[in-house]
């Protein structure tokens, strides 16, 4: 009896030891290789598709296309103006993101209700189109270098204010944007956050979104996805395309300057 | 009417690999919606694949499959310039037919 035991360990020693030799994966690891996995059928590629399509059709009480937008390079320009917005427009006097700058062409070009559009819940209705749009117009700039203008002064504004909104706590659960992406190393369950007050990387944080989100088949732009971030923090929703989910925006885009764009992503 | 499915066809070493990626609710019928009601079932129920016009491949298909699906097959012998053809139908009668040359 004693003996068999002695054996018992022994074996159990050895299976111990070449377990170790294996290594076996990270958690992250395991995370990484389904990421890589779902890459290559990413659905965002159908909201891409749908929103090259609505660009050239025309909509709206206008029925016109939104082939004249200007998206920060000139009427009509789509390849590249992803990663240097959000900017100053002239025309307009404001700061805009993507998704606020195509609400102003489908109100302006098309003759949709900006007011009535911006209500809408994400998901819904002209909602949908408007993220299938910016889902395209990243598209278009994806593999290039994230380069945010800071000479305007009033991007410069919009950059400390993006910053105080991100440092500032508040609600039930006393939070931050940078309490949880303020140092290195930080989680939410299994997923790994990136640290947004510098430039985290190529394709990480500002540099992911618009994204598919697989767990809900979801696309999301990043006025939702900031959207989304305030709900965890349980503070009031902000409006959509508001100057404050801008700002906050503008802060990101400017910290990751040089980050390679990879939108649109694939989210768990 | 349904959304485009998105097909990449490519041939390697004689035969194609073919990967298609569907614009489908798949609504499994088994949720409920804000007021409780159930969300009735909505999903794909046949998938059929044709080289050059010939069915190389059926599938059923049911409420387990996720939204928005991928699916990937090789068509053996298939060339490139061959057409390939995907037609799929749902259980509400509505179905969607593309086309893709393998290169």
């Amino acid at each position: 009896m004693y003996k068999k035991t002695l054996w018992g360990a022994a074996a159990c020693a050895l299976l111990l030891a070449s377990a170790a030799a294996q290594q076996p994966k990270t958690a992250s690891q395991g995370i990484d290789e389904y990421r890589a996995m779902l890459q290559d059928g990413n659905p965002a590629d159908l909201f891409e598709a749908k929103g090259e399509g609505l660009w050239k059709q025309k909509r709206g009480p206008k029925n016109a296309t939104l082939e004249q937008c200007d998206l920060g390079k000139g009427p009509g320009v789509f390849k590249g103006v992803f990663v240097e917005l959000p900017r100053y427009f002239p025309d307009t006097k404001r700061v805009q993101d993507l998704e606020s700058r195509l609400l102003t062409c489908m109100s302006t070009l098309q003759g949709f209700d900006e007011a009535e559009l911006a209500k809408t819940a994400f998901g819904r209705g002209e909602q949908n189109n408007l993220t299938a749009l910016a889902t395209w117009i990243a598209a278009e700039s994806k593999g290039m270098k994230f380069n945010l203008s800071q000479s305007h002064a009033q991007e410069k504004v919009f950059y400390e204010v993006g910053k105080r909104l991100f440092f500032q706590r508040a609600g039930s659960h006393d939070f931050s944007c940078a309490s949880c992406h303020g140092e290195e190393g930080k989680r939410i369950r299994l997923q790994d956050l990136p640290r947004l007050t510098q430039n985290p990387g190529d394709g990480v944080g500002f540099a992911a979104w618009p994204a598919y989100r697989v767990s809900n088949g979801q696309m999301w732009g990043m006025q939702q996805r900031l959207n989304d971030c305030y709900r965890q923090q349980r503070f009031p929703y902000p409006g959509f395309a508001s100057d404050a989910t801008i700002a906050l925006s503008l802060y990101l885009g400017v910290n990751s300057k040089g980050a390679v764009s990879i939108a649109p992503a694939i989210k768990r | 009417m349904a959304d485009p499915m998105r097909i990449r066809a490519q041939s390697s070493g004689g035969n194609a690999v073919v990967r298609v990626l569907m614009s489908h609710e798949m609504e499994s019928g088994q949720r409920r919606d804000s007021a409780g009601k159930l969300v009735p079932a909505w999903h794909i129920m046949e998938v059929t694949a044709s080289h050059n016009g010939k069915t190389v491949m059926t599938a059923e298909w049911g409420a387990a499959v996720a939204k928005n699906p991928f699916l990937q097959f090789t068509v053996k012998g298939a060339k490139a310039g061959d057409k390939i053809t995907i037609n799929w139908k749902d259980n509400k009668g509505d179905s969607r037919t593309d086309e893709a040359t393998i290169s």
